[in-house]
This record gives C-alpha cells, sequence and structure tokens, in this order.
C-alpha cells in the first residue's frame, strides 16, 4: 500500500522540471508600436471610429494644405498668367512668383531701396538685443538690458528715420512699412509697456487713494473698449487735444495707442505677479530700512517680474498679433502690403489672395510660436525648484 | 530717571518733507493737478481745433438723418427716414447678434477641443493641440480676411450659386437659406413648446428628488426630448401644419426670398468662433488639469464610466477654475468683434466710427459714445459671470 503510493508519487515526480524556464517575451500585440496602436488609438468601438474620424480630416487638411503650397504651385512665372488656370491646366495652389515679386515690399514697404540698408541693420542690432537677452549664459547681461531698453530705441530712431547731422537722409514714415513696421510697432509696445505696466501695477496697489484711483480708472477703462477704438482715439482724437504744431506722426500715433493698450494689460500681468510674493518678504525688505524704490528695486520686483516672465511673454504674444489691426487705420503693416499686393491688377488670380494670407500667417506663427515655446521652456526652468 | 526718561520722551521731530502722511498728501496733489492738467490742455486745444474746423460738438446728430444704407438690419431702418440715433441701435444689435452667437458657438467648441486635448486617443490629443497652436498663433484679423476674402468671396457668383437640397443657395453674396413664416395657429406649437419646457424642468426637479430618495434614476434626458420636440411637432401637425417657407427664388440678376446670411456675418461669426475657440480650449484644459487625479480614480473604482466621469465628477470641479478666465475670452470675443470694421459688417464699430463719424466729424463725441458702449458690455457681462462664478465656486466654512 505504501509502496504503491511511494510509486505513485514517483511516477508523478518524474515529469516535474528540475530547471527553471528562462522568461519568455511577452506576446508580439502586448509591445511595442502594435500595443501602442492598440492602447492609444483603438482601445474600444468608439475609439476606433474617432480615431478613423479625425484620422480623415487630418489627412484631408494636410493633403490640401501640401499640395495647395507645395504640388499644385506655381513656381515661376513675371505676372499673374503663370498662376491661372489656362496656363498650367490643373487646379492652381500658392503663386510664389507673386510673393517674390513683391518680397521686397513685404518687408520694407516703400522705404526708399537705395536707404533699405539701414533697416537691414535695424533687424540685426534687433536680433543681437533680443539674442543677448534670451540667451542665458550670454556674457554681461545687465548690459543686454541696458542695451536692448536704452540704446537700442535711440540708435533705431536715429537710423530709420534719419539724422542730418550724421548725413543720414530723413526718410519719412509714410514710407515705412511691411514687416519693418509690424516689427517696430512690435519693439515700441515690447520696450514701453513693461515699465508703463509696472508704474501702473504698483499705483493701483499704491496706499495713496489717488493715485489707486488713477491707475483703475486707466486700467479698467483701457482693458474693458476694443483695441480698435483705443487706435481710432489716438489716430482720430489724439491731434484734436494737442496744439496744431505738435501734431504726431501718424505712425507715432498708432505707436502711443499700442503701447496704451499693451501697458494696461502688463498692469494686470504685473500686479499678479505682486501678489504672489509673499507678505514677510515686504515685511523683511521695511525691516533693513530700504525705502520705497529701494525695496522694490531689489527685493520685490526682481522676484515678482520672474515668476510672471511666462505671462508677460503671453502679453507680447498678444501685442505682436494686435499690431496687425493698425491696417485698419491705414497704416502700411506686413498685413497692409499684402492687402494692397493681393489686389494689385499685375498679379491679380484667384489664388493671389490665399497666398498672400498664407505668407503673412506663416510670418506671424514663426514668432509667435517661437515666443510661445520660450514662454513655456522659462516655465518649466523656474517652476525647478518647486519639483523635488 | 529712567521712567522719567521714557515718559518725558517726544517722538523725535520729523522734518516736514520726512513725515510720511505730509509726503503722500504731496505726490497726490502733484499727481491729480498733472492730470487736471493734462485733461484742460486737451479740452481747450479740442475746442480750439473744433471751432476752426467749423464742426458742431454736442449730441445734436443724434436726432437727425443718417442718409446712408445699412446691409443688415434687425429693426426697421430706411436711409431717408431714420436717424442716426437709429443707426447706433442697428449697429450694436448687430454687434450684439454675432458677439451672442459667437460666445455660444465658441463655447461648444472650445470645450470639445479642451477635453479632446486630454483625450488617451493620440491622434485626437495631437490634432487638437494642433489646432489650438495654429489658430492662437495667427492675428484674428488676418484670419478674418482670409476667411472673408479667400474663401466667402471667391466662391461663384450668384448665377452659378451652388445649390443645395431644399432651397439651400450658397455664393459669394452670403447663404441663402428658406425664411419660415408663421400662419394662423402657429400660437398652439408655441404654447406647447413652452409647456414642453416647463413640464422638462419640473421633470428633472421631480427625478431628482426621487433619485435622492430611493436611488432609481430616470431617463430624463430622452423623456424631456419627447417633451420638447415631441410635444410641439404634435401641435404642428394637429393644427394642420400651420407654417409656410419663403424659398428662396433664382432669378436672373438675383436670388430674392428668403433669409440671406451674408458673407460679412458668416466670416466674422466663423473667424470669432474658431479663434476664440482655441483659447477656451486652453482654459478648459488648465481647469480639467486642476481637478486631482485622484478624483477621476475614485469615480472610475465606484464604477462610472468615462463619459458620466467627466460630467459628473470633474467637469463641475473645474468649472471653479475654467469660469473666471472664461469670462475674460468672453469679453476678448465681444471686444474682438469690432474687427468686422475691416471686413464691413454693420457692427457699431463699423456704423458708428466709421460712417457716422466721418459723415459728422465729431471725433470725440462718437468715439466716447462707442467706447461707453463697450464698456457697459463688458461690465454687464463680467457681472452677469460672477454671479454665475458664485454658484460654482468653492464654499468655505
Amino acid at each position: 500500500m505504501t509502496m504503491a503510493e511511494g510509486d505513485l508519487a514517483v511516477t508523478e515526480l518524474r515529469f516535474v522540471r528540475s530547471q527553471f524556464l528562462g522568461p519568455q517575451p511577452p506576446p508580439a500585440r502586448m509591445t511595442g508600436a502594435v500595443a501602442w496602436v492598440r492602447a492609444n488609438l483603438l482601445s474600444t468601438p468608439s475609439n476606433i471610429a474617432l480615431t478613423v474620424v479625425v484620422l480623415a480630416l487630418v489627412v484631408w487638411i494636410l493633403y490640401g494644405v501640401i499640395g495647395f503650397l507645395f504640388v499644385d504651385a506655381v513656381w515661376t512665372g513675371s505676372d499673374r498668367t503663370a498662376c491661372l488656370m489656362s496656363t498650367v491646366h490643373h487646379e492652381v495652389g500658392a503663386c510664389w512668383p507673386f510673393v517674390k515679386d513683391r518680397l521686397a515690399y513685404f518687408t520694407y514697404g516703400s522705404y526708399p531701396i537705395p536707404q533699405r540698408w539701414r533697416v537691414d541693420l535695424f533687424f540685426a542690432l534687433l536680433a543681437v538685443g533680443v539674442a543677448w537677452l534670451l540667451w542665458l549664459r550670454a556674457p554681461r547681461r545687465d548690459l543686454g538690458i541696458l542695451y536692448f531698453f536704452i540704446v537700442l530705441p535711440i540708435v533705431s530712431f536715429i537710423l530709420l528715420h534719419g539724422f542730418a547731422v550724421i548725413d543720414l537722409p530723413v526718410v519719412d514714415t509714410v514710407l515705412w512699412g511691411g514687416v519693418l513696421v509690424t516689427i517696430v510697432l512690435a519693439t515700441v509696445g515690447i520696450v514701453v509697456s513693461l515699465p508703463i505696466g509696472v508704474v501702473l501695477a504698483l499705483g493701483r496697489r499704491s496706499r495713496m487713494p489717488m493715485v489707486r484711483l488713477f491707475s483703475t480708472v486707466f486700467i479698467e477703462f483701457v482693458r474693458g473698449v476694443p483695441l480698435i477704438t483705443v487706435l481710432f482715439m489716438a489716430s482720430v482724437m489724439l491731434p484734436l487735444f494737442v496744439p496744431q504744431q505738435y501734431e504726431p506722426d501718424k505712425l507715432v500715433r498708432a505707436m502711443i495707442g499700442i503701447a496704451l493698450f499693451a501697458s494696461a494689460y502688463m498692469a494686470e500681468v504685473v500686479r499678479a505677479g505682486l501678489q504672489a510674493i509673499s507678505k514677510g518678504q515686504y515685511e523683511g525688505a521695511m525691516a533693513v530700512g530700504l525705502s520705497y524704490p529701494l525695496m522694490m528695486r531689489f527685493i520685490i520686483l526682481p522676484q515678482a517680474l520672474r515668476i510672471t516672465i511666462p505671462n508677460i511673454v503671453n502679453t507680447y504674444i498678444g501685442l505682436f498679433k494686435d499690431t496687425s489691426l493698425v491696417t485698419i487705420i491705414g497704416i502700411f503693416d506686413l498685413l497692409n502690403t499684402v492687402e494692397v499686393s493681393r489686389v494689385d491688377p499685375k498679379w491679380a488670380t484667384p489664388v493671389t489672395s490665399t497666398t498672400g494670407y498664407a505668407v503673412a500667417a506663416i510670418f506671424y506663427l514663426v514668432f509667435c510660436y517661437g515666443m510661445s515655446r520660450y514662454a513655456r521652456a522659462t516655465e518649466a526652468r523656474l517652476s525647478k525648484g518647486e519639483k523635488r | 530717571m529712567a521712567s522719567e526718561q521714557v515718559t518725558g520722551a517726544r517722538p523725535p521731530r520729523v522734518p516736514l518733507y520726512n513725515d510720511p502722511r505730509v509726503r503722500s498728501l504731496v505726490y497726490q496733489i502733484v499727481l491729480a493737478a498733472g492730470v487736471a492738467l493734462l485733461v484742460y490742455g486737451a479740452v481747450t486745444n479740442a475746442a480750439d481745433h473744433l471751432q476752426k474746423a467749423h464742426i458742431a460738438s454736442g449730441f445734436g446728430f443724434w436726432n437727425q438723418t443718417a442718409g446712408f444704407d445699412i446691409s443688415q438690419t434687425l429693426i426697421a431702418y430706411t436711409s431717408s427716414g431714420s436717424t442716426y440715433g437709429r443707426a447706433f441701435w442697428v449697429g450694436l444689435l448687430n454687434t450684439l447678434l454675432v458677439a451672442g452667437l459667437g460666445i455660444v458657438l465658441a463655447t461648444i467648441l472650445g470645450f470639445v477641443i479642451g477635453i479632446a486635448r486630454l483625450s488617451t486617443n493620440w491622434i485626437v490629443a495631437r490634432a487638437a493641440s494642433g489646432y489650438v497652436e495654429t489658430i492662437r498663433n495667427i492675428p484674428l484679423l488676418l484670419q478674418l480676411l482670409f476667411w472673408y476674402n479667400a474663401v466667402l468671396k471667391a466662391l461663384p457668383n450668384i448665377r452659378d450659386s451652388l445649390v443645395f437640397g431644399g432651397g439651400v443657395y450658397l455664393n459669394n453674396r452670403g447663404l441663402m437659406v428658406p425664411k419660415p413664416q408663421a400662419l394662423a395657429g402657429f400660437g398652439w406649437v408655441e404654447l406647447a413648446f413652452a409647456i414642453g419646457i416647463v413640464a422638462t424642468v419640473a421633470l428633472h426637479l421631480w427625478a431628482r428628488r426621487r433619485q435622492m430618495r430611493t436611488g432609481r434614476q430616470l431617463p430624463v434626458f430622452w423623456l424631456g426630448l419627447v417633451l420638447i420636440v415631441g410635444l410641439p411637432l404634435a401641435a404642428f401637425f394637429a393644427a394642420g401644419g400651420p407654417l409656410h417657407f419663403d424659398m428662396p427664388q433664382a432669378g436672373r440678376f438675383n436670388i430674392t426670398g428668403g433669409v440671406d446670411l451674408q458673407p460679412e456675418f458668416v466670416a466674422l461669426l466663423l473667424g470669432l468662433t474658431t479663434y476664440t475657440a482655441a483659447f477656451i480650449a486652453e482654459v478648459v484644459r488648465a481647469g480639467i488639469l486642476a481637478v486631482a487625479r485622484g478624483q477621476a480614480e475614485a469615480a472610475y473604482s465606484l464604477g462610472l464610466t468615462p463619459g458620466p466621469t467627466l460630467r459628473l465628477v470633474v467637469i463641475p470641479q473645474a468649472m471653479r477654475v475654467i469660469v473666471p478666465p472664461l469670462t475674460n475670452q468672453y469679453l476678448n470675443l465681444i471686444k474682438n468683434s469690432s474687427l468686422a470694421v475691416a471686413i464691413g459688417y454693420p457692427d457699431l464699430v463699423q456704423i458708428f466710427t466709421g460712417t457716422v463719424l466721418n459723415q459728422t466729424g465729431q471725433a470725440v463725441e462718437v468715439v466716447a459714445i462707442t467706447m461707453l458702449v463697450y464698456l457697459t458690455i463688458s461690465l454687464v457681462t463680467s457681472f452677469a459671470m460672477n454671479l454665475y462664478n458664485r454658484r460654482v465656486a468653492l464654499v468655505e466654512r
């Protein structure tokens, strides 16, 4: 009996492995690209339907855009006939010869051709300033701030407008146009709106009722009305308010409108930053005997501005896009040069408008997307200290 | 001796110019005087200029005959018989029409795209973020001009209109659709509709109380649909179909009858909706991300499926974060509707700071009225949204 039991045990044991099996790879459908597709695109029936619909939509849009910009596009020609369906015998895409012909106008407007090196130089100086400020390991960034906010505006003015003493002929602002005007308006807005915004934000948090009242009324008033009415006010009403001999130039009026508008928005952004600074910082600064300006300059503003950098850049993006509104008051910024060129009889075809708008859209997209990437990178860099 | 020193000591005399109270008073007086001087200078200069240019001042122009045509009027308006004041109301109503429709549509589209950006479906999330990044980084004015000039104006002209079934025509003068006209007996349908809405609200309240008491749910949505849509439909057929459609008729040079949705209106609505939706999507995304992950996980562990989890658990909590920036987006949309002036949609800015200003020359009054209107709209909107915000805000002890 016991023997039989033992026999049974032994016969069963004979089938037991004496070695461990090596781990098997998981089934192919659970790893790699297949599994990723199953989990992220095809997890449920409704998800499959969604994937198919959205994929079709994306393919349709990309097909249209790529087809227009490259496949069906016309690349050479000298006037409108090159971009007509009767010439190319297929669906016409972008009319690139039109852009090539008009590129100088899109960039400089009617700035006199022999003087255009001044505009190029201005772009280069501006690029140096921007790089100096944005590149974190650049040498002497404090000098960079001085350069960008004080030296650059003065030099640019002399360079672009002209200065008889050093033999630079004066170029009237009526001739300025295209990217030049867009960049000038945006730069003036950027350079002016931050200091005014800081002052307004401090004023709104001031303990002096009169200062607080004026700041609040200004900020809320400007933020409550559309930019276009501010521009109308600047272009129509401002000349009424100043004595005739000081009537500002049309471009300057637009600059004032945009700068005031951006300042009010900037003030709210800065105020949010000021509110985020803990009370202890203020009290500590007062305890060591700093006066109000010193406290702001050395303790509060450096911290407040640092945490608001992403929001400041977002305001700048808005400002950059908003410069396009000067088209409505008849200033030849990039959008307006496109508007004028697209109806030019020399190039008027069914695709000219879309081509012109595409060029302007790409320009704005590149600049604004670049700025928003910078804002996001800064946000990530500044929040590093809080991730532990 | 020590005590004598303490009691006898008077605060050291501060020179007047170092006394904070005196200082702040002086600063404020200087500021007020500066502002007053600026205003005074501006007013005298303006009066001087206007006198020289022989431009009347004051609001007398309000009751003068306008004498210009407006392409889209919601209230009766004729160029020969209506005043500038009437033109103002026409423009204001047009602004409110496009802004109101834009807010509703942009909210729907924005919520869909914002939620899609957080989808677990890779391509849906990518497509949504591609939309947001592209639309947000191109100026609205450029988008409006594109829709108007490159898309809608490039449609075939009136003779080669695209014809859709049911009397819908699309051409470069807009979208022509049939215009419903109520005949006698249509009042019954309206009555049934009103009853349906009241009954649905009552049903909703009753069903909720019953669910609280017994835990049993009613298909309120479907019942409500039957009440709101079915009841008027039944009344409609019972009354013998008292509705007549004024069909657009294609003539030789024109299409008459029906409702003509003008390309300016369509372009503005399309541009405002798609542009603002991209910003609302970002607001919604940030709001949903602000809800702690544990909330959704707890809902899943209770057995809720993703749909109800989003609807009943996540969104209500996200609304607290969403509402204040959403208000800002609504305000931006209202203010951006003024870009109508660039494509010729007759909104307040186009009519008032455009045509009326050119005809009367009274820049100060016209621009001031326009700004005041926008300020009022902004204040009313933020007041209404603040009321709503108070409802969704976290109630703390």
